[in-house]
């Protein structure tokens, strides 16, 4: 009624800078931190900076980039979701199977890709159903369904490496060049990160999970049926998995049933270093692709300083605390 | 400044009438709120205080203050005649002042006995805890208060009365000198009451007092020796308690009559839009039926736990009905799940927006379409463009004070937040709005704000139902009252023949007569 109400109304953002701002400027920050590791590589080794040495980096990130991208719908309802690394394998198995001359099918090659990404889906599927409507803790349902990914890769393999060398044109898909020096995959890459930035910014899918990641029964008080777009958020990690496992299994020119353990950590890292939040509600597609490069530039980077692999993995740990230190700092230190 | 009628000399150490906790002239700015303004309270050993005023009067924040949990701008305050400063609860604990929030602060997994000695556990051998000692040391407190809870029982297993006599023994564990209760009855069935009112009987000795902080005015004149009236956030009064009758104390509380003559023009409506029948479900509500007339707002009074929240949630699909017929517009409608109830054209707007009605770290635009997404979408991309256009047009049809759309909820006011959950469902086109507590912990001008825009949609033809804890909210808004006990509606009231004292004698007949509980339509 006085004055004071009317300054009471005006919901000035704390800390002068407004909130939309903030989020240009922490994306500025992860690629800033990118750029600065980069400069630091190439004063220590010039060879880093060599072309091959990019494209092969780059390739190298595309896994966790494609796994990070899909496990970004499913963070941003608050969720998670541990098969992105042994579903990579289960997935990419099941399509090697299916065309494989030797120990498989023998299918035409789109029906493996289609496998492949299809069987993703289907986990993806399971994983929403258990978490959306079982109810179950999405840590420990998709923690479970991991192990039965790691057993399923294995008994669909008969615990051997599938070979796709005979399959023609199967390993051009990662490792071509469409556009002369740039391989393939990184293409993919681009074009799945346009489309799941489109897909969460710009449509429903996006907008409800965000919104269910940040405020559930609120959602669902307005009138949006928030378990059907969790299970979808799932469904596309999935089918995120299931790309990852093509990816994977035409890079390698085979499917191993046991390559994947430890990939869902990446991509976990990879959307955290990205400015994703745990907590849900909050995420970034660009963040996750350049995610999942800083980590390859890390591994990269050391590997040809010579740093020890195991020391590697001692040094990414370090940057994800970094990383989720300084999102704690974003927030001032409290809860979102 | 001391407040009047409580002038006696300080008696000598350990007499009751010593002046044991003293605030003086405090203050309390929040951001654009003066939430208190010069306030003094005086409290006395071996009295129970009580503090009393309408919702936003300053009761909460005055407590807080005491209680280490918000610091004051101005003024201060004294233990024993000291200038004290409380910069954290916990430190408010070590100088005796415990405070029994609304919500229990009690790990509910724990025993009563790890709850109560939590951080303070006896030790054996310097670093084993010893159960049996506090257990023991547990059933001496819980029997100094003179209460038969068994302190090796989780939290968890208790009910409500039990885990609050829990607060008290841990409060008494502290040795705490003064007890700060803030609406200890409002969950608590009569019984219950009584032993509660015993219980602060045994806490009270020459050396301690109670803060009694109620809107149950029967309470405050069995209970307390002094009370302290607090009006938007000033000092009114301090008298003692025998010398007011309870329409002197909501005298004091309102500063004015409550005027029966600004009530609405009954609407004549006889159209009706929603039909509620025998809804019930497990474990509170009983067969409430009601009719909603169109263009009408239907208040629904009762005490706390009454059963109106859980009408509303049942009735819009968010918790299960175990039985019950919704009618909506003449034909029977199923709702099994909130979607159900938007398809039908009805809103609810939760008392706790923060939890229920606000995604608060999304702007006001997202907000205000999040239950109209399809209409926004072309060819499954989100029109930006549109959003910001239709959210711009609300935060002005509504006058919401926003910077811009583009502003997080988080930081508007209470007031505005409350009229962007409005423009959410008034953009999904909802003719039946369920307020609940529409104007809890928005400010005086703001309310008036609501009430207008409440009057405004009901000319529009929109159909109102009001959930309200405050009376005057109540009797002013609504063209029927509805009023609810206990899980039951027992009875409806026309605004022209209803009056504080016929809604209170409603909302507290526990006791139906069974024939006439399901019959009852207006």
């Amino acid at each position: 009624m006085t004055a004071m109400q009317d300054t009471a109304v005006t919901g000035r953002a704390r800390r002068g800078i407004p909130d939309r701002y903030k989020a240009f400027i922490q994306q500025g920050m992860v690629v800033l931190v990118l750029i600065v590791l980069v400069i630091f590589f190439t004063a220590m080794k010039p060879n880093f900076a060599s072309w091959g040495n990019i494209s092969s980096l780059l390739l190298a990130s595309v896994v966790t980039g494609v796994q990070a991208l899909g496990l970004s719908f499913v963070i941003a309802t608050g969720g998670i979701d541990l098969t992105p690394g042994l579903g990579m394998a289960v997935t990419s198995v099941f399509g090697a199977v299916l065309i494989a001359q030797q120990g498989g099918f023998g299918l035409p090659m789109w029906v493996g890709i289609l496998g492949c990404l299809a069987a993703g889906a289907l986990l993806g599927l399971i994983n929403g159903l258990l978490v959306a409507y079982v109810k179950m803790q999405p840590m420990i349902a998709t923690l479970a369904m991991m192990m039965v990914c790691w057993g399923g890769a294995l008994v669909l393999a008969d615990g051997r490496t599938v070979s796709l060398r005979s399959i023609e044109g199967y390993d051009q898909i990662a490792v071509g060049q469409l556009i002369p020096q740039v391989p393939n995959g990184v293409l993919i890459l681009i074009v799945l990160a346009v489309i799941a930035g489109v897909v969460m910014n710009k449509t429903a899918v996006g907008r409800y999970a965000l919104a269910i990641g940040s405020n559930e029964e609120a959602t669902r008080i307005s009138g949006i049926n928030t378990n059907r777009w969790k299970v979808l958020a799932y469904v596309i990690c999935g089918l995120f998995t299931g790309i990852s496992g093509v990816l994977m299994s035409s890079r390698l020119s085979a499917a191993q049933p046991t390559l994947g353990q430890g990939y869902e950590m990446y991509a976990i890292a990879a959307a955290v270093i990205g400015g994703t939040s745990l907590r849900g509600g909050r995420a970034s597609i660009f963040g996750a692709v350049i995610g999942a490069v800083t980590i390859q530039t890390i591994f990269n980077g050391l590997t040809v300083m010579g740093v020890q692999d195991q020391w590697q993995k001692v040094v990414l740990g370090a940057v994800v605390l970094l990383a989720v230190y300084v999102d704690i700092m974003r927030r001032g230190g409290k809860e979102e | 400044m001391t407040a009047p009628g409580t002038e006696a000399e300080p008696a000598p150490t350990g007499r009751a009438g010593e002046i044991l906790l003293e605030a003086d002239g405090v203050s309390k700015v929040f951001p654009g709120v003066r939430a208190l303004n010069d306030v003094s309270f005086t409290l006395r050993t071996g009295e129970v205080h009580a503090l009393v005023g309408e919702n936003g009067a300053g009761k909460s924040t005055l407590m807080k203050i005491l209680s280490g949990l918000y610091q004051h701008d101005g003024g201060e305050i004294r233990l024993r005649g000291e200038r004290i400063v409380l910069p954290t609860p916990l430190s408010a604990q070590q100088m005796g002042i415990s405070v029994i929030h609304q919500e229990f602060f009690l790990m509910n997994h724990l025993t009563v006995a790890q709850n109560i000695f939590i951080g303070r556990e006896p030790k054996t051998m310097g670093f084993l805890n010893d159960d049996a000692a506090l257990n023991r040391q547990a059933e001496e407190l819980l029997d100094r208060l003179g209460v038969n809870i068994d302190p090796r029982a989780r939290v968890s297993t208790l009910t409500v009365a039990a885990q609050q006599m829990v607060e008290i023994a841990k409060a008494l564990s502290f040795n705490s000198s003064v007890l700060i209760m803030d609406e200890p009855t409002a969950a608590l069935t009569e019984t219950e009451v009584e032993t509660l009112f015993r219980i602060i009987g045994n806490f009270l000795s020459p050396t301690t007092a109670v803060v009694y902080i109620s809107h149950r005015m029967e309470e405050i004149r069995k209970l307390s020796t002094q009370v302290t009236v607090l009006r938007d956030g000033e000092f009114v009064a301090t008298k003692p308690a025998s010398e007011l009758t309870i329409p002197d104390i909501i005298q004091l509380m309102v500063g004015r009559k409550i005027a029966s003559d600004i009530r609405p023009e009954p609407r004549a409506s006889t159209e009706p839009i929603l039909e509620v029948k025998h809804l019930s479900t497990a474990p509170l509500l009983k067969d409430v039926s009601f009719t909603l007339e169109k263009g009408e707002i239907l208040g629904f009074a009762g005490l706390m736990g009454a059963g109106r929240t859980e009408t509303a949630r049942a009735l819009i699909g968010a918790d299960p009905m175990t039985d019950g017929e919704v009618i909506v517009g003449g034909k029977p409608v199923k709702i099994t799940h909130p979607a159900d109830a938007v398809a039908e054209g009805i809103g609810y707007l939760s008392e706790d927006r923060k939890r229920y009605g606000l995604i608060l770290n999304q702007d006001v635009t997202a907000n205000t379409v999040l239950a109209s997404i399809p209409a926004f979408t072309k060819g499954g991309i989100l029109q930006d463009g549109k959003m910001k256009q239709v959210a711009q047009k609300w935060v002005e049809v509504l006058r919401t004070r926003t910077p811009s759309v583009n502003q997080r909820i988080r930081n508007l006011s209470g007031g505005n937040q409350q009229k962007v959950v409005l423009a959410k469902w008034l953009e999904r086109d909802c003719d039946v709005l369920i307020f609940d507590e529409p104007t809890r912990g928005i400010d005086v001008g703001a309310k008036q704000e609501i009430y207008d825009l409440l009057d405004k949609l009901t000319d529009e033809g929109k159909s109102i139902i009001m959930i309200s804890s405050e009376m005057e909210e109540v009797l002013r808004m609504s063209d029927r009252i509805a009023v609810m006990c206990n899980g039951r509606i027992t009875g409806f009231l026309d605004n022209s023949e209803a009056t504080q004292e016929k809604i209170m004698e409603l909302a507290t007949q526990f006791s139906v007569i069974e024939d006439n509980t399901s019959e009852v339509q207006s």
